[in-house]
Parts: C-alpha cells; structure tokens; sequence
C-alpha cells in the first residue's frame, strides 16, 4: 500500500485535516481530495498560473508545490479572499473590468493580482522596475503586465485585467 | 430590411456568470469531485505507424487502487459513426504518436499515472511520414475543411499574369499550431441504467450527445455549463471523450473523470495545420490587379483528412478579372487537424495581404490605396452583391486614426534609441452565416421569461448577449429574462462555432420571442410558452455577408538583437452591430492578441523522426502572455446590416485575429527592410538577412 501522510491545512478560513500520498499536490490535494476547484490545472507545470493561491499570504503555483510541504499553512483561493461572503478589491475590479472571458485562468488571475499589488506594496521590483535600490514601486500598466505575465489567459483579456489591476491597486 | 429596435443590445451588461467566475465557482467539466469517482489516465502509443502487438496490463492492474485497464482486446465495441478518431481501443492500428491504446481508472491520480505507466506495448512498427514537405506528394483533397471546393478559377490567371506589367510572385509558409484553451479538455461520464450522463467541456453539448448517441447506441445526456475557452478544439468530439465514455462503460454507475494534461493537449485534440501558399499577383501601375493566384499546400493527416481552407478568403476579398484559388494536401502519420480560430482566412490572410504589400511596394504605392483600388463592386467570383462590405470605411477611419499618414512609406526609416520602428496594414474578411437545427423556448413563470436553447458559452459571453437579444425581442428589461443553456436538458443549439454562434442561436430566440407574443400578447399567464426553430435567412442566397477588418500595427525591432516588439494594434472592424461593446470588445482584442501570438510565438515543432510535437508544454510553445501586450484597441464603424439576421450582428469570435501576422510582417518589412515570409517571425530570420545590418 501506498504510504500516506496526515496534513492539517487552513483553506480558506477552514481547518481542514486530511491524509496524502506523498507525491500529491497542493493542488491535488485541494481540488481532488478536498473538493475545492477554485483553483484551476492548466498545464500541471507551474508554466500557466491557473492553479495560483496564496499560501501564508503569498502567491504560490500550487502544481508545483508538494502538500506535504505546506502543513499548517494558511491556504487561501479566489473563493476566500473575502471571508462571510463579502467582496474583495480585486474580484470587484476583476468584474467591473470585464477582466475574463471563459474565466478558467481567472481565480488564479485573481490570487496572482493579490500576490503582486502586495509585492509592490512591499518595495519588491520586477523586470519592469527602472529602480531596483527604491523603496517605492508605482504599479503602472508595464508593471503590472509584467507581474501578471505568469498567469497566461489565452482568451487574451490582458488590456483588461492589466486595468482591473490597476483599478484595484489604487484602492 | 432593417434590423430590430435595440434597447439592451449595445449596451454594455456585465457578464451574468461573472461572480462564478472571479471565485471560481463555476462549475467546468472536470470539477466533478463526487464520491467514488474514478481517474482515468491513458496510455498512449509511442510509434507513429504500425500495429500493435501485444498488451501486458498484469503489473498495471496488480497496483493497488486500480480499478480497471481497458484495452482494444476487452473494450466495448462501439458503432462507426464514420469518423476514424472515434474508432477508439477498437483495433490494432495506431494512426499517429499519441493515439491512446489503453486506459487505466484508478482512486486516486497519482495511482493512475503510475500504473499507466506500468502498461507494456509492444508494437510492429511501419514506415511513417511525419514531417510537412510541400513539396513532397500531394493530392488534391475532394472538399476543404470548411465544405467548399478545393479549386476555383474565373478568366485565364496565368495569361493575364504573363501579361501583367507588375507582378509580384512569392511563398508564404505559416506552421502547425496549437489552440491551447486553458481549460485542457475534460470529461466526467457515468453510466447509470443504460445510460451515459456526461459533463463535457464542449462547444456544443448537442453535437457531442449526437456523437456519443451514435457511437454507444444509447441514451447520452450532456452537460457544459462553462467551457474554459474552445477555439475550434471543442467542436467535434476528439479521441479523449470517447476514451472516457467508454472506460466508464465498464464500471457502471462509477463515476469516470478524464481531465487531458497539458501535453496531451499537443497529441490528440488537432492543431491548425501547416500551410505554404504560393502567391502570384499581376497588376497595371495604378494597382488594378489583373490576376490574383492563391495555391495551397498544407498538411492534412493520413487516416482523416483535415484541409485548411487557406485559400478561401482571396475568393473574395479583391476584384481581380483573372483569378485562381487550388488546395492540396500532404498526408500525414499525424493526429488529424481541425478547426482552428478562424481556419483559412487567419493563415491565408498571412499569404494574401503580405503579397498586397509586396505589391505595394513594387508599384511603390501605399498599401492601403492600393487595397482600395481593388474593392469589388460585387463577389468577384459568384457575382453576389454584399450585405454590406465596410473594408475601405475601415481602412480609411483605421488609417486616421492610427496616424498612417505621418509616416514615411519607405522602409527603414525610423531608428530610435536602437530599435527600428516601422508601420504595417493587413485585412481580413470572415463569413457570417446562420447554421440551422436550433430551437429556443420561451416559458413566462413567476414573473420572468425563461429562455432556454442548448447553446454554448466559451467565454463569448452568451449567456449575457442572449438575455440582451431575449429582453430587446420581448420587449422588456434583462432583469426580466432568464437564460438556460449548456445542456442537452434543453431544447437543441447549434455549436458554438464559425462566429455563428450568438447569430443562429440569437435568430431563434428572436422568432421564438415573435411567437411568445402572438400567443400570448403583452401580458401573458404564468406557464405560457412558446418555442421556435432556427428560421431561415431568406436573404442567404441573394447577398454574400462577411464581416471585414482592417488591421494595423506599429513594431519596433532591436537594431542589435532583432527582437521584435509590438507597441501598438489597431483593429478597425465591419461587423454589423456589437451586441456588447464590453464583451465583442474584449473578444476582437482577443482575437488580435491570436494574431499577435500567430506572428511572434506559436509554432508546434515535430520531430520527423518520431511524429511528436517536441515542444509540448507552454514552456515550449509560446502564447503571448500579458507584457506581449501593450497598446491594442479595437474600434468599429458603424454598420447597418438587416440581411444577416434581425440583430443586424456579424459574428466577431474569429475576424479579430485574421490580418494581424500579416500587418505585423509588413511593419516589421517596413522597420527593418527585411521580408519574412513564413511564421512565426523570429529574431533569426532577422538577423541571419544581410539586409538587416
């Protein structure tokens, strides 16, 4: 038999506790064995960005990611950005700008855009970033482009979420 | 004729399945997560050519949490619908690299793999011919890929080109790509008393019943509620969904999820195939062509032929009294090519409007003069007058308003800060048409109109446009309307495909809302009910209907390194009425987007010597990712069509990318000096030209 391992995973605000083969994902283990398919496999490769969420507030391609190695983390998903139910800055943007289209790519769009407004917030550059020694980062439309270029959309919305982001950022 | 009175239509209502989407409660065919589901995971072969020999599936089936490996010597027999990629586990022969040869169903993924892994094959293997030669045998194909003839001929092309006092002849070479939707394809069937209940990422869940219906000889209900994106790939069922139905045939009442992996994605599910067009034009010095020669070659496959209708679109787009159009095919040891995001016109407006350029340039002419020169008064080859042709309206407002004319037409001109910049202009042209076979219904309950027609929502945004046409045809607010779809449930769509989506299933609802009120008047009862079946366009045969684009692109290539940017696309389209200028704006820059990808990335690489696409991943195939992207905007004209259908709507799913590769080739001719005349346009064929410095 294969060996399985007890993982205990907050996701998205609920303690979850379960046992994994070793070899599943963070992914797997959310969307197959706890039902939760927010997040989206596009590639299995960490080369699409459709599986993203946060893991302990940062953005992590969850394909990539073992889930053995994320006991006792915080998981968080486009589903539970906005705990009881309300809205979140982002999601608002994400519709009010028309930022999808088939909408497979867009909750990890969405995790991705939360990731990255953060990064920013922090002083963190991109390749985009005329400045590596500042401390301020202003997330103009190359900025964002060029943070959001890890999660593919290929209905091609990019004008669109690179404005929802936007719009979201200033917020 | 004059179109219906719009109220909704052409307002921007936000997408209704918006909020499922942004969290990702929307539910996709392989989201399916019921108790006891099984994971399929395939085997595939590993020869292009050949029989197979044998199957040892003991140390697969020996792991435990397997539950069955399926193979051609155990699996159901299905009925031949006709169709040889359907003909699925129910033989030896293996067509191409990739085919599956066996299923395994397991617990749990991890299981599944590793015991597919564990399944021996052993083949006879056969001489294969993987690799597109054009010049290698061909025949000619009995009918194009969109049902017309491969040949056309009006006048004597080659006499008038003879004659022609400029003539431009060269070849254009476009590859073999890959739709790649997001969402790979997926399928969760169970098989309950007899009967499939399957949950199908599908472009049309009718078409897909029908397959299966045929194939099983039994009752098939399907659903796709929300299809992460088709582009041609989730029309016509492919090998996977059979694969999955009929593995779930063997445990029934269990559940069976088969979600394709990213690389299954390059192996079994079709691909553009690749083209080379050899292009002739003759013209007099002021640009009136005197002959106009389109001749494809492309690749098809050889156990089911696929032909790209690359030449189909210089059937139309410019007056020429001497003209020529001809296809043939090169068989292949390949999966089969399909339908493509605008097949035909996005490849073989690559040949046509570069050639136009070239043309241009040989009569040193501007290129957009010299396309309005050659507008036709009527088609040129059926003699049927358009519904309405915006072309030169769209290359006049597109030119002033991308600033043409403040640049200098020759090339090699502008050299800022180390990189060259340069103009270019492409047209394009897509059919509108109206496929018959829908029915809508239109039932009146508590209050509000339930819409229901099984049509699809890819990521058009039909659920939302239909409630605009549904509102607009009753003659109340969308609030009032309720749209059902995605489902065999409900009354028959038509696919979503051809950009004919929104205008067949839409004319439905529209006849049907016309009867809900004869019935019923302004004030019906709750129960009341109507239905109609898709009308047909009276017009159809009196008027050739297209929707036209004219595209430009600014490009800057580094005078070093050659790396071509794209700073700015400008797509002006002739598309009737937008029904949504949010949502047919965000789908035509999509579609430019494709072109971008078309003319810089995308490129599906076989290796001849195993018949597989060696960049199967998006590490390897490229699509434009988000900072590919950086100024792009599409406009329209203003366009009154009443022929099309009573919304006056041209389809937009497709015309967004044809033009593009070519207004971007042309720009990056007109930056650098250097010609490139096959895709995609890479640093090195920059820097390996003389020309280029």
């Amino acid at each position: 038999m294969t060996t399985t391992i007890p993982l205990s995973i907050t996701v998205d605000g609920e303690q979850r506790d379960l046992d994994v083969d070793p070899r599943t994902t963070l992914l797997d283990a959310l969307r197959e064995r706890l039902a939760v398919t927010t997040p989206k496999k596009g590639c299995d490769h960490g080369q699409c960005g459709a599986c993203t969420v946060l893991v302990d507030g940062r953005r992590v391609l969850s394909c990539l990611t073992l889930a053995v190695a994320k006991d006792g983390a915080d998981v968080v998903t486009a589903n539970g950005l906005a705990p009881d139910g309300g809205s979140h800055p982002v999601t608002e943007a994400f519709l009010a700008n028309d930022a999808f289209q088939c909408g497979y790519c867009t909750p990890g769009q969405v995790c991705s855009a939360v990731g990255a407004i953060d990064e920013a917030r922090r002083g963190m550059p991109s390749a985009a970033t005329a400045d590596l020694a500042g401390d301020d980062v202003v997330l103009d439309r190359a900025e964002i482009a060029e943070r959001m270029s890890g999660n593919l959309c290929r209905c091609a919305a990019y004008v669109n979420i690179v404005t929802a982001v936007e719009e979201a950022a200033s917020r | 004729m004059t179109t219906m009175d719009a109220r909704s239509m052409g307002t921007s209502v936000r997408r209704i399945e918006g909020p499922d989407k942004v969290t990702g409660t929307a539910p996709y065919a392989g989201d399916t997560v019921a108790d006891g589901t099984l994971v399929l995971y395939p085997v595939q072969a590993t020869v292009a050519r050949g029989e197979i020999t044998a199957i040892d599936t003991s140390a697969a089936t020996a792991l435990p949490g397997v539950a069955a490996v399926v193979t051609h010597l155990d699996a159901p027999r299905l009925a031949d619908d006709g169709d040889p990629e359907h003909r699925v586990l129910q033989g030896t022969t293996v067509h191409h690299r990739g085919q599956y040869v066996a299923a395994v169903l397991a617990d749990h993924a991890e299981v599944a793999a590793e015991a597919a892994r564990l399944v021996v094959v052993s083949y006879d293997e056969a001489p294969s011919t993987t690799g597109f030669d054009p010049d290698g045998g061909s025949y000619t194909p009995s009918a194009l890929g969109n049902g017309q003839a491969p040949d056309s001929v009006v006048g004597d092309p080659d006499a008038a080109l003879a004659a022609a006092p400029v003539v431009v002849k060269a070849s254009y070479a476009t590859p073999m790509e890959h739709h790649n939707p997001m969402e790979p394809h997926a399928t969760t069937a169970t098989w309950v008393d007899g009967r499939a209940i399957v949950h199908e990422a599908s472009q049309g869940a009718d078409l897909a019943r029908q397959t299966l219906a045929t194939l099983f000889d039994a009752e098939v209900e399907v659903s796709s509620p929300h299809v992460g994106g088709g582009f041609g790939t989730k029309g016509f069922l492919h090998a996977g969904t059979v694969l999955a139905v009929l593995a779930a045939r063997t445990v029934p009442g269990r559940p069976v999820r088969f979600a394709l992996g990213r690389r299954q994605m390059f192996e079994t599910v079709g691909y553009r195939p690749a083209t080379v067009q050899h292009m002739a034009l003759g013209a007099e010095a002021d640009g009136r062509l005197d002959a106009l020669v389109h001749d494809v070659v492309g690749a098809t496959a050889r156990y089911k032929e696929f032909v790209e209708p690359a030449g189909g679109s210089s059937r139309s787009m410019y007056a020429a009294p001497h003209r020529r159009t001809s296809h043939r095919a090169v068989p292949l040891d390949l999966d089969a090519p399909t339908y493509m995001r605008a097949p035909g016109e996005a490849p073989g407006s690559f040949g046509l409007e570069c050639a136009m350029d070239e043309l241009a340039v040989a009569l040193d002419m501007d290129p957009i003069e010299l396309r309005v020169r050659n507008e036709p008064s009527v088609h040129p080859e059926n003699g049927l007058p358009f519904s309405s042709r915006g072309l030169v309206e769209c290359l006049r407002t597109g030119a002033e308003r991308f600033g043409w004319s403040t640049w200098d037409r020759a090339p090699r001109r502008r050299l800022v800060d180390g990189w060259w910049h340069g103009v270019g202009v492409g047209c394009g042209t897509f059919p509108a048409f109206r496929m018959p076979g829908s029915t809508a219904e239109i039932t009146f309950t508590g209050g509000r109109y339930v819409v229901a027609i099984g049509a699809a929502d890819i990521g058009q945004g039909a659920r939302t446009v239909l409630t605009q046409i549904a509102a607009d045809a009753l003659g109340v607010d969308v609030g009032s309307i309720e749209v059902e779809i995605g489902s065999t449930s409900l009354p028959v769509g038509s696919i979503a495909g051809g950009s004919a989506g929104t205008a067949s299933w839409g004319s439905t609802v529209v006849e049907a809302a016309d009867r809900f009120r004869d019935k019923y008047g302004e004030d019906p009862d709750d129960g009341d009910h109507a239905d109609a079946a898709t009308p047909d366009n009276p017009w159809a045969e009196e008027f050739a209907m297209a929707a036209y684009v004219a595209q430009f692109a600014e490009v800057a290539v580094h005078a070093d390194t050659g790396e071509i940017r794209v700073p700015r696309l400008l797509g002006t389209f002739g598309v009737g009425r937008i029904l949504n200028p949010t949502l047919g704006r965000s789908q035509l820059q999509g579609g430019m987007v494709w072109g971008l990808s078309m003319a810089l990335h995308e490129e599906s690489v076989v290796d001849p010597r195993f018949g597989e696409v060696i960049n199967h991943d998006l590490a390897g195939y490229h699509i434009a990712a988000n900072a590919d992207v950086r100024e792009i905007d599409a406009q329209w004209i203003d366009e009154d069509d009443g022929y099309v259908n009573p919304m006056g709507a041209k389809g937009i799913g497709e015309i967004g990318i044809v033009g593009v590769a070519a207004a971007i080739a042309n720009a990056t001719y007109h930056a650098t000096g250097v010609r490139v005349r096959s895709l995609p346009i890479t640093c090195d064929d920059l820097l390996t030209d003389p020309a280029f410095g």
